[in-house]
């Protein structure tokens, strides 16, 4: 029987093709809509969290100074030594690694070609830290890491400013004062999720900077590597303590430095995507309703104009609820092919989207299952008013009309 | 079982004293002032009537289409009055075929699916539906005519369409409601030899609605209304 009534109800969408497209349009716009902008919002947010991923998802930051923010006070701050972190990787539990940063914005020069990067100070712990591999050469020895030897290990960014098509191992750059030998160059990274480019970098022993960069003993900042499956939390945890007691906190002051979360950054900017996602898709959700509301107008008209029919089914031997679920199905019928095409149309503008946007395109089963189910009962809601009136005609009355 | 025995003993249908008022207070028209009507099985009744005498009223009330407003109107023993609407369309369903005045086939759908629609509310599978559709239609002379529209078919041939349509699912009583009013004299007579015809072969009790002396002259009995009242009913001499 239900078999029956759909069949009956794509022979009568077929009898007005260009109303029934007309009519249609709105859910078609509706879903296509919200597919999209999950999708793409969903791509995205895989993009941020891939890229976070890959600086290193188990990775926490230990800067100094009262936590971000406005009311940052810039008067007391106490800066890090060497020790501390040597502390931390001591007597905090799951520390894989712990690699001291400090960095400066400095002109690197080689022959005629200059170009401004970022120098950092640190140790061989950066490079698992930070996730980098050297693509060629080697990382600092022993001995030059000890003495604050002048050797430098590039980015492919600064490498290909600086060098061109030249051999770049073994050069000399010079980095204001201080002239230091390339001896390794790091593997391509590509940019972060806020824009930076990764690989304009280069990397110096942290003494050497210490000694003819900065001309002191300060460490900037720690950035700290937990061990795989070890609870990043619970080393957060510990590095506060640590932390608050090697710089003799009161249990009433405030902390002075601050230790984040890689997971903390990631939930904020995914929150924001997802945010964003949110808001463009119910805007386009609205549209749903408002093709629901056009289906409605139509199946009203549609009604109207086969009251006589409706009056020869009752007359005949229809039942109240059997002209309700022909109508009924009518609407559903074409409230989920609606949908239908519009999740068609959506996943080729996603992908057509995504490769212009040049975010990965995420398949989401999730929402085109959903966008469907909800065509459908948009079809169920607005067409249950229209058939109930159908359902409702006065037997005699509906035979008489014209 | 008493229900059984009741619907074999009594006449077919058993107007009493049925009124019909619409409206209310000094706007309430009396359509139909207290009715006594039986018709027994196999019988075949015209009624007649100047318009407004009230006979389309009592046929739509016979058709249990329309309820009456006081009286009792019974239907094989049964109490049409105290039905509920999906009853009455049930009734309807497995008892009552109609042949309306203006043809009332659905437009654009094929002679064979306008036959075939009482039965797929009876529930009949599409086999023996289709089947049973191309003999009804085969009776009232369209064999070949199947899949034509009622735009592509006359007068006359609608009306047999609907005729056919009508008796596709066998009913006890065939309710016609001026079945030759948008007909010529020929295709008049032509339906009425096949009315005569279904009632004397098959035993179909039929109550006809008509204008016309010449048509009514076709039935065995002739009732004849006349303000809302049965003016005389009387067997027809002419019968055949």
């Amino acid at each position: 029987m239900l078999w029956n009534t759909i069949l009956l109800a794509l022979r009568e969408l077929k009898r007005n093709v260009m109303r029934s497209i007309l009519t249609i349009l709105g859910i078609v716009i509706g879903v296509g809509a919200v597919i999209t902008m999950v999708t793409i919002g969903g791509g995205a947010t895989a993009q941020v969290k891939e890229q976070i991923a890959s600086m290193g998802s188990n990775m926490l930051m230990v800067t100094p100074g009262k936590r971000i923010g406005p009311i940052q006070s810039s008067t007391n701050i106490v800066l890090f030594k060497v020790n501390d972190g040597e502390a931390i990787l001591r007597d905090v539990s799951a520390i894989a690694a712990v690699a001291p940063v400090s960095s400066k914005s400095i002109q690197a020069v080689f022959g005629n070609q200059n170009w401004s990067t970022e120098v950092t100070g640190s140790d061989n712990h950066y490079f698992r830290v930070t996730n980098r591999l050297i693509r060629s050469g080697r990382q600092f020895s022993d001995s030059e890491l000890r003495s604050g030897a002048a050797v430098c290990i590039v980015g492919e960014t600064v490498r290909k400013k600086l060098f061109g098509g030249q051999e770049s191992l073994g050069g000399n750059i010079r980095l204001e004062k201080l002239s230091c030998q390339v001896i390794g160059i790091l593997e391509a990274k590509g940019q972060n999720t806020m824009g930076m480019d990764q690989d304009d970098i280069v990397v110096i022993p942290l003494r050497t900077y210490q000694r003819r960069i900065s001309g002191n003993q300060d460490v900037a900042m720690f950035q700290v590597s937990v061990q795989q499956g070890a609870s990043t939390d619970k080393a957060q945890r510990d590095i506060r303590l640590l932390m608050r007691e090697r710089r003799h906190l009161s249990p009433s002051d405030d902390d002075n430095f601050n230790v984040m979360d890689m997971k903390e950054i990631v939930r904020i900017l995914t929150g924001t995507t997802q945010l964003l996602t949110g808001l463009l898709s119910a805007v386009a959700a609205v549209s749903l309703l408002v093709g629901g509301i056009g289906i409605m107008n139509i199946m009203l008209v549609s009604v109207t104009e086969r009251t006589r029919e409706i009056g020869i089914r009752l007359a005949i031997g229809a039942l109240e609820s059997e002209v309700l679920m022909q109508f009924l199905v009518e609407a559903v019928v074409l409230s989920s092919f609606g949908g239908l095409i519009g999740i068609v149309l959506a996943l080729t503008a996603s992908v057509w989207l995504a490769s212009m946007l040049r975010v990965p395109f995420v398949f989401n089963t999730g929402i085109v299952v959903i966008a469907f189910l909800f065509s459908t009962m948009v079809g169920v809601i607005f067409g249950y008013f229209p058939a109930l009136k159908a359902a409702r005609l006065d037997t005699i009355e509906a035979l008489r009309h014209e | 079982m008493i229900a059984s025995n009741q619907m074999d003993n009594q006449p077919l249908i058993e107007l009493q004293g049925v009124t019909k008022v619409y409206g209310t207070g000094h706007a309430a028209m009396h359509a139909l002032r207290g009715i006594d009507l039986h018709i027994e099985e196999g019988d075949f009744v015209a009624v007649m009537g100047p318009s407004g005498s009230g006979k389309s009223t009592c046929m739509n009330i016979l058709g249990c289409l329309d309820t009456q407003t006081a009286g009792t109107y019974k239907f094989k023993g049964i109490e049409v009055g105290k039905l509920t609407r999906n009853q009455r369309t049930r009734l309807r369903r497995f008892y009552l075929g109609f042949v309306f005045q203006g043809y009332n086939l659905l437009n654009r759908t094929s002679a064979l699916e306008n036959v075939e629609l009482p039965l797929i509310y009876r529930g009949v599978p599409s086999g023996v539906r289709r089947v049973r559709a191309v003999q009804s239609l085969d009776m009232v002379g369209l064999k070949g005519w199947e899949s034509h529209t009622p735009g592509e078919l006359s007068g006359g041939q609608q009306q047999r369409v609907a005729i056919a349509r009508a008796i596709v699912t066998e009913p006890a009583v065939l309710f016609a409601d001026e079945p030759t009013g948008n007909l010529d004299t020929a295709r008049s007579r032509e339906i009425m030899d096949l009315l005569t015809g279904l009632n004397r072969d098959r035993g179909i009790t039929i109550v006809m609605v008509t204008h016309e002396r010449d048509m009514a002259a076709y039935a065995k009995r002739i009732v004849r209304f006349l303000d809302g009242l049965v003016e005389s009913d009387e067997q027809n001499g002419r019968a055949t």
